[in-house]
């Protein structure tokens, strides 16, 4: 359990961290999202006190993490591949941290298997590519087997394997109720992951919630109804009052703000054959852009909001030319006027 | 409180498994004793050119430490990476995640490579001494003379006060480029230099090497040197100063700024 | 236009690309997969003339890279972010490249504008996040305005702004008649990217088709079906009315059943005749994840006899419900989904192989690995 209270960071008149309270609770996977600037990872390395917040504290299992007696077995962290010596080997590399510890040795063996690194274990960390070097920063993460684990951007560098494996690490710890805190800037990835959510934006909590409420609340969803009897299914429709979108591409029909289970059971009532009921969620990528639309730091090119493309026919259909205007807009711009 | 022995044991494999450790101790040694015996040759050949006031002052126990003026920048490159090194990785984020009391992450690694420095350094002096005495021949002086077993020591702890010197400034500036683009012309010109010319003499006779490097003197006001306010013990003393405000600067740097 | 013929590179005794022939056509986003050490990064160095091939060859636009009049204007690359030098300013480092090749300086501007760095085009690059190195990479791709663009791990360091913008970049620049060719490791993200894909494994070619092609012949879907909470019996009822039909059914935790080897009408009919009142019956198309997985399961260099990720396909608790038992009694339906080990299986908290290569990928060739990865 991590709990942070009032949390603040300022450098000069900057306020990096601004009032930052919430609690990273174990048995999930909790996603810590926001766009670049927003503060994140101040907020991590002072969670592990390696910066110095202006005011407030975070304290670890009750803790402050200077007073935990041999903090890599409390809580472990991935906070940048390359925080390691080049020049010393990958088994040195976690002997010392090992040692400080006071973790046996030979934990530092399993760890390297853990992570498939037992073959270069003797090799100097400097020839490393990203992939191993993220690996055996995941490895020192393990290395005290502790109870919290912070992530920051665990799969840059791997490959799809890696990712795979790193995902399901990332859930099976915190099926054994252990407290995993991730950050990271894929939502496609993190859909996939984070059981919880805690966005920040400018500093400041912007939403502390499950997944699904989070995306329920930030995105419209809505269900799409595929039958053999279409004009009756929107005669019955149009009686019930409820409104609905034909798409032509697909065939099939939209409906927004009904829950599937009515509609189920209206079809049922009138005997009309469903070849398709399906509830459709948008996606984590979504709701985020529009939750943090507004607390991006540096929207060079944006003019207002941008328009995403929700609602029926866009969300399950992944390979859309969406026009998003962000950081690129004025490109967009350039080119149609060049054209 | 992460427990010190602990600390220690990590530290003492940190300095053992990187080479540079390795290459800069053994230049500091060769540097140091190889030096030394060639200028002994050197002097002992030119003893009878050399202007009369040289050859009354002439300290042979001295003289068989000439050559640390060089060793002396192996062992502040020593100093240098043990910490700067660090920062320079990135792994100091590591180190100080796995032992956030600065004051023992700092101590257990100035402990152990200090303590390192200084098995090294007086493997060197003493080394340099007995060669560079064998060399100089009738002139050479025995180690049961008065004093001469105290310059012997002195050196080597001479040497390990450097490197724990540069430790400190490398922690207060948390980089070792820095850090070695300060110190080596410090100790190999502007120290020498400004020790050199009379004028300035009275304000370098205080710089910690010129101070320090007092304790390997038996002859005092040796090699024409000059006398200084200050006896052997003194200066090692005012070094010792030095030393205190470096490394208490590195803690307090440490403490302070975000890692 | 980029055309491989036989392409084939040789390093020493080891091969890293093997007899390869493909085409990457304009108009669409190409994706290029592979695991580790397959040899794409060096594929893409063929393509750019950086490396030569051993034998085969491989032409943009139908020449050779190194015999293209004014390469810069034919062929964007973004290959590595920090292959900058980090003293440059961002806008020289850009106006340098503009001169080799003959291109206005406006363009500079326009480019730096494009993505976004022109508050920042003074500043030494040194001091650039890993982000606006990829920016920066992406602008000089795009400086001659070409009409053939190559990515290589595009969105490494984005935030999900960046994300979207290059995800939205790449496919109008494709949409506009390039051809647009981008290596990656993000399944999630290539499936919302590339509409084409190109797998290697081991250098050879693996699969050359359309992403949804590739993902309906590497994994089966399933439907969602889900009866009436209200109806009592009418899950077992409709589980066993499936299961008759040949129907292969895993039921989720919350009740929702999981269906293969059915489509959807017929799924209906056969609720229809089981009087079972459905609530939702929705198709579910695998993920290009677990269709790449399925393929490069074989070409993965070690492969240890028993499968590893058998145990890494479902972390949630699928059960094989009670009809399923009586009728199909032990088998394991592996080609669909696996079930997953008891939570904490063999006192072990997560897995990994007992040849911990197969997941690094690392025990290959240290040296091939470190050229694979220096981007």
């Amino acid at each position: 359990m991590i709990e942070l209270e009032g949390l603040t960071k300022r450098f000069g008149a900057k306020t990096a961290v601004d009032h930052l309270s919430f609690q990273v609770r174990p048995g999930v996977v909790t996603g810590f999202l926001g766009p670049n600037g927003a503060g994140k990872s101040t907020t991590m390395r002072m969670m592990l006190d390696l910066d110095n917040p202006t005011s407030g504290t975070v304290r670890i299992d009750g803790k402050h993490y200077r007073d935990l007696p041999e903090p890599l077995k409390h809580i472990g962290a991935l906070l940048d591949a390359k925080a390691m010596n080049g020049g010393r080997s990958a088994y040195n590399n976690l002997l010392c941290l090992a040692q400080s510890n006071r973790i046996p040795e030979r934990r530092v063996a399993e760890v390297l298997d853990l992570v498939g690194l037992t073959p270069v274990a003797k090799k100097k960390s400097k020839g490393f590519s990203l992939g191993m070097g993220q690996r055996l920063g995941i490895a020192s993460a393990l290395l005290g087997d502790p109870e919290i684990l912070m992530f920051d951007e665990p799969v840059n560098g791997l490959d799809p394997e890696g990712i795979l494996w790193i995902r399901n690490l990332m859930k099976g710890l915190a099926a054994e109720g252990r407290t995993i805190f991730v950050s990271s800037h894929l939502m496609s990835e993190m859909a996939l992951t984070a059981d919880h959510l805690i966005v920040i934006g400018q500093g400041k909590l912007l939403a502390d919630m499950s997944m699904a409420d989070f995306i329920h609340e930030n995105s419209r969803s809505y269900v799409r109804l595929r039958s053999p009897q279409q004009e009756r299914l929107k005669d019955v429709l149009h009686e019930a009052g409820i409104d609905a979108i034909s798409v032509p591409a697909t065939g099939a029909l939209e409906i927004d703000g009904v829950a599937a289970e009515r509609l189920g059971e209206l079809a049922a009532q009138h005997q009309i054959v469903l070849h398709e009921l399906s509830p459709q969620r948008a996606s984590l990528e979504e709701a985020f852009m529009r939750m943090t639309a507004d607390s991006v730091e540096y929207h060079a090119h944006a003019p207002g909001a941008p328009g995403l493309p929700a609602g029926p026919g866009a969300a399950d259909n992944p390979v859309r030319p969406a026009d998003v205007p962000a950081w690129g807009a004025g490109y967009e711009a350039t080119r149609k006027g060049g054209e | 409180m992460s427990s010190f022995p602990a600390v220690l044991r990590s530290e003492w494999t940190k300095i053992r498994t990187v080479a540079s450790t390795t290459w800069t101790l053994v230049a500091a040694l060769v540097v140091t004793v190889g030096v030394s015996a060639g200028l002994c040759a050197v002097f002992n050949a030119t003893f009878n050119d050399m202007p009369k006031e040289q050859q009354v002052t002439f300290d042979p126990t001295l003289a068989s430490f000439a050559g640390m003026t060089l060793g002396q920048l192996a062992m502040i490159v020593f100093g240098v990476l043990v910490v700067g090194t660090e920062y320079s990785s990135g792994m100091i984020r590591t180190s100080l995640a796995a032992v956030p009391r600065r004051g023992s992450f700092l101590a257990g690694k100035l402990i152990v490579a200090t303590g390192l420095a200084l098995v090294v350094g007086l493997v060197t002096s003493f080394l340099s001494f007995f060669l560079g005495q064998a060399i100089l021949g009738d002139r050479s002086i025995g180690i049961d003379e008065p004093n001469v077993l105290r310059a012997v020591i002195g050196a080597g702890l001479y040497m390990a006060m450097i490197a724990l010197f540069s430790m400190g400034v490398a922690t207060i500036l948390r980089s070792s480029m820095l850090s070695l683009g300060i110190l080596m012309p410090f100790f190999f010109l502007v120290s020498t230099i400004l020790g050199a010319v009379s004028a300035t003499r009275k304000v370098a006779q205080y710089f910690p090497d010129q101070a320090g490097s007092k304790i390997m003197q038996v002859v005092p006001g040796a090699m024409d040197s000059g006398e200084a306010p200050y006896g052997p013990w003194g200066g090692f003393g005012i070094m010792a100063l030095w030393v205190l405000a470096a490394v208490l600067g590195g803690y307090l740097v440490l403490r302070k700024r975000d890692a | 236009m980029i055309e491989a013929v036989g392409l084939t590179k040789r390093y020493g005794a080891k091969t890293a690309v093997d007899q390869l022939s493909f085409q990457v056509r304009p108009g669409h986003v190409t994706g290029f997969l592979g695991p580790n050490g397959s040899g794409k990064s060096t594929t893409m160095r063929m393509i750019l003339g950086l490396d030569r091939p051993t034998a085969g060859s491989v032409t943009i636009n139908g020449l050779p890279f190194r015999q293209l009049p004014n390469a810069q204007r034919h062929v964007g690359a973004l290959l590595d972010a920090k292959a900058v030098h980090g003293g440059r300013r961002a806008r020289r480092h850009l106006l340098s490249l503009a001169q080799l090749s003959g291109i206005p300086e406006k363009r500079v501007d326009e480019v730096l504008a494009v993505v976004g760095l022109q508050d920042v085009s003074g500043q030494r690059t040194k001091g650039f996040s890993l982000g606006m190195g990829q920016r920066l990479g992406i602008a000089a791709a795009l400086l001659g305005d070409p009409q053939v663009l190559l990515f290589d791990e595009p969105v490494n360091g984005l935030d999900p702004e960046g994300i979207l913008w290059v995800r939205t970049l790449m496919r109008r620049l494709a949409a506009e008649g390039r051809t647009v060719f981008v290596s990656s490791h993000l399944m999630s993200e290539m499936a919302l990217t590339a509409d084409h894909l190109i797998v290697i494994g081991r250098g050879r070619l693996l699969a050359d088709m359309g992403t949804q092609e590739f993902i309906a012949h590497n994994s089966a879907g399933f439907a969602r079906v889900r009866a009436a909470d209200n109806d009592h019996g009418g899950r077992d009822a409709l589980g066993e009315a499936l299961t008759k039909a040949g129907g292969r059914v895993l039921q989720e935790p919350e009740g929702t059943l999981r269906v293969t080897g059915l489509d959807l009408p017929r799924i209906s009919d056969l609720a229809h005749e089981a009087g079972v009142r459905l609530w939702e019956l929705s198709p579910h198309r695998a993920s290009l994840e677990e269709a790449y997985m399925r393929m490069t399961q074989a070409d993965v260099e070690y492969t240890s006899t028993e499968d590893p990720r058998a145990e890494l396909w479902e972390p949630q608790p699928l059960t094989v419900p009670a009809w399923e038992d009586e009728l199909r009694a032990p088998e394991v339906p592996r080609d669909s989904f696996f079930a997953p080990p008891p939570p904490g299986a063999g006192g072990q908290s997560f897995l990994m192989p007992s040849d911990p290569g197969q997941l690094a990928g690392t025990d290959r060739n240290t040296a091939q690995d470190t050229r694979e990865d220096t981007r």
